[in-house]
């Protein structure tokens, strides 16, 4: 174990390294960048046995990725924002043809207008696609989450590909001290990858990506959905041996201070670090307060949210990402439907959308948001269901 | 073809045995059929050459049938038929 100074970007870099894919196919795009570049440079001077493929776009990335992996070989990606809407199509088939790929998602924000700071439009526009979502919180975890993703994609009862997720410019530009496990070790955790009758599996010929019609297209759908059913029931035991593995404590969902919590934040990625200081500042003050990060994104951890929020007075939600013409941003039509349909028990659980285009979310709009969610908690009526915090209106 | 749950089936629409489209009975997706006259029949093959789904039957250089499992019914064997002894009938 060493400790190195990367940022979320040269942290997923390093994974990477140490789990040598046979493939890389991928494009540049801002935030994304360094990774690619990083990566490229460990391929050129030999640290990597990787075939690298540097393709013209994000569609022609993802589609490579998709043959080399139907091919046999093990093979990873990255990209941001407007890379992932370009590789749109490709995503979906990508889950369909069941196809194990990992990919690191700097998460961005969509144009227009045009900006290349973090939220989490893009990825959260991906969420129905039939891969697994991973959130980070920091580089520490796009480095671990970054090796544990090979298992969790090519785990017999899953195979499903895997997109670990970390801030934009928040994570995957500001240098951390990252623990870096040793390379013979991430070696044989990832361990060799064995795919079933492969492409290039010349005496066993298939064919793979034929047409479905009325006839057999919903049964494949059916078994996709049930892989991330499965995917669901096989994670627990996933993190297990990875903690094991790592001696960290990672879970699909991290509860802080929730045992005896009243009111709550349940968040993504990096701002649960502003959040859990919040939380400490609150608890001075004798209020009772909590945090639940969600890791795990998709498949989500309904039970996992439902047993950490059952003896809640009030929730608040945080989507940094909007879902225009629905309830609430995505995490919170979420996290409503697993509380609202598990627990007999009503409380307020409101919305707050923030952070677009990368802007803060500084420990006075958290202070808020908390103060919100305590009136109400006493008066035990939603206030204001769909709320958004840090936006001129 | 009696349909299989999503249990019985390859994951990712894997088709893991080769050249079993022979067992898809596109022949029923058919309106009308290709019926020969083996009367005016001079056997030049070019309804089996411009078959497209390799449904014209031949026998050592003749016209013996058509594979009605597979043929569509698309039509294109009595368009090209100089002799024009192929007619295309509802079945």
């Amino acid at each position: 174990m060493k400790t190195l100074a990367l940022t979320g970007d040269h942290a997923a870099t390093e994974s990477m390294r140490q789990i040598n894919p046979d493939v890389v196919a991928a494009y540049p795009i801002t935030p994304q960048t360094e990774i690619v570049m990083a990566f490229s440079q460990m391929a050129a001077n030999g640290l990597v046995d990787t075939e690298l493929i540097p393709v013209e776009s994000e569609h022609s990335a993802m589609s490579a990725c998709v043959g080399s992996q139907a091919a046999g070989a093990r093979t990873m990606t990255a990209t941001s924002s407007q890379g992932l809407a370009l590789m749109w199509e490709v995503l979906y088939i990508a889950a369909g043809l069941r196809l194990p790929i990992v990919m690191h998602c700097v998460n961005r924000a969509l144009s227009a207008p045009i900006n290349i700071h973090g939220d989490h439009s893009d990825g959260m526009g991906a969420r129905d696609s039939g891969w697994i979502q991973i959130y980070c919180e920091n580089a520490q975890e796009v480095y671990e989450m970054g090796i544990m993703a090979i298992r969790v994609a090519e785990h017999s009862k899953i195979l499903l590909p895997t997109m670990v997720c970390q801030d934009g410019f928040i994570t995957s530009h500001a240098i951390e001290g990252v623990n870096i496990l040793d390379d013979a070790d991430v070696k044989k955790y990832v361990g060799e990858y064995k795919p079933e009758q492969p492409l290039l599996d010349i005496k066993n010929p298939s064919t793979l990506g034929a047409i479905e019609l009325q006839d057999y297209y919903f049964e494949h759908r059916y078994q996709m959905a049930e892989a991330m059913r499965e995917a669901k029931r096989q994670l627990p035991a996933i993190f297990a041996e990875f903690n094991k593995f790592s001696g960290k404590n990672f879970n699909l969902i991290d509860k802080y201070k929730m045992d005896d919590a009243e009111v709550a934040i349940l968040a993504l990625s990096s701002t649960c670090g502003t959040a859990r200081m919040i939380v400490d500042e609150l608890r001075d003050k004798g209020i009772k307060a909590g945090l639940v990060k969600v890791t795990v994104y998709r498949p989500f951890p309904v039970e996992e949210v439902v047993a950490a929020c059952k003896n809640l007075k009030a929730l608040a939600v945080l989507d940094r990402a909007d879902s225009c013409a629905a309830q609430g941003g995505p995490v919170f039509t979420d996290v409503c439907s697993a509380i609202y349909t598990n627990l007999d028990r009503k409380f307020p659980v409101s919305n707050y959308i923030y952070g677009l285009g990368g802007r803060d979310m500084d420990e006075a709009q958290l202070r808020n948001i908390f103060n919100e969610t305590l009136e109400n908690a006493k008066s035990g009526k939603v206030k204001k269901l769909v709320n958004y915090s840090g936006v001129r209106i | 073809m009696e349909l299989k749950n999503s249990r019985e089936i390859p994951i990712g629409g894997k088709i893991i045995l080769a050249g079993n489209a022979e067992e898809y009975n596109t022949g029923d997706w058919r309106t009308f059929k290709p019926v020969i006259d083996h009367g005016k029949c001079t056997n030049c093959l070019f309804c089996w050459i411009y078959c497209p789904d390799s449904s014209i039957l031949v026998k050592d250089g003749k016209v013996t049938g058509v594979d009605y499992k597979h043929c569509k019914g698309c039509g294109i064997c009595a368009e090209v038929c100089p002799r024009k002894c192929i007619k295309m009938e509802k079945g």
